[in-house]
């Protein structure tokens, strides 16, 4: 069980936004990490390493988080052919629908796109259906 | 240049999500679960994200071009379509499975263990797998509907 965290989770909300603002400042680019990862996979030219310092950059935060003392809690409860299953929907799904919640969930929103909000609002309840067959339907 | 830029705003990201504990699927998980201990924190990230985006991108956008002189990217305005909503609820149904979603899935990597691991290589595994195979055999509602368009304003 985790509690209602609103102040942390606010803090974090305004560093991501900060981030996708700095990153279409400098860059032009829309800081959607299923776009910026599935880019990366496809390795065209120009847009590989970019993409790569990007993703770096995603996981030295938690290491240099914990460099100075941060404690992250973390806890993955599923099962090894759920988080397959799961990581494959989570691919195919960001692959067809463009996005996942950074790209549309953040940045489409606040660009108002009618479009990342019918994406934002399906993934929110596709999410909230699953869970809910899972823990309160079987039982896990 | 645009490397270093990338890597800062990967880092930042990051930090965010850390500190907003998202990168925790537990915590993920306890806000889509709305008949439990539903957890709302999710939310006020969503929310502190949007803000901030959305004042950015008015003020960037007053730029002709971004500080490396790349013209702002903008998605194509495309229709709401059978592909989008169907990649957006599957992708819906994985993140509700696991709890995590691409950018804590990476953020995960730096933080423990072996489960990320296997989860970005299925993800990677899907993405592939549509680009190359189902992509080209599924019926498509909307012209080059994986296209990105350079335009002049990010809005």
């Amino acid at each position: 069980m985790t509690s209602f965290t609103p102040y942390s989770a606010f803090l974090g909300g305004t560093l991501i936004g900060l981030s996708a603002v700095l990153l279409m400042l400098f860059n032009g680019r829309i800081a959607g990490i299923s776009g910026i990862f599935g880019g990366f996979l496809a390795l065209r030219p120009g847009e590989t390493l970019w993409r790569l310092a990007f993703i770096a950059g995603l996981i030295a935060a938690p290491l240099l988080y914990r460099g100075f003392g941060g404690q992250i809690p973390f806890a993955i409860t599923p099962a090894a052919p759920l988080l397959i299953a799961g990581g494959l929907l989570v691919g195919i799904g960001t692959r067809m629908g463009n996005g996942c919640t950074s790209g549309h969930g953040v940045c489409g929103l606040a660009r108002l796109s009618p479009r990342s909000l019918a994406a934002t609002l399906t993934f929110m309840a596709t999410g909230i259906g699953t869970v809910f067959v899972v823990r309160h339907l079987l039982g896990g | 240049m645009t490397k270093f830029a990338a890597f800062l705003c990967g880092l930042i990201f990051g930090f965010g999500l850390v500190v907003a504990q998202m990168s925790n699927p537990s915590k993920v998980l306890n806000f889509l679960d709305i008949a439990g201990h539903w957890d709302p924190s999710l939310a006020f990230v969503m929310g502190g994200a949007v803000i901030v985006t959305f004042l950015g991108y008015r003020l960037v956008g007053r730029a002709p071009v971004s500080l490396t002189g790349r013209p702002f990217e903008a998605p194509r305005t495309l229709p709401i379509d059978a592909r989008l909503v169907s990649g957006a609820a599957l992708f819906g149904i994985g993140w509700g499975l696991v709890g995590l979603c691409p950018g804590p899935a990476i953020v995960a990597l730096g933080v423990d263990g072996w489960e990320a691991v296997l989860f970005i290589a299925a993800m990677a595994i899907g993405m592939v797998l549509y680009d190359r195979v189902l992509r080209p055999i599924l019926p498509s509602d909307s012209p080059d509907p994986g296209g990105i368009a350079a335009v002049s304003r990010p809005r």
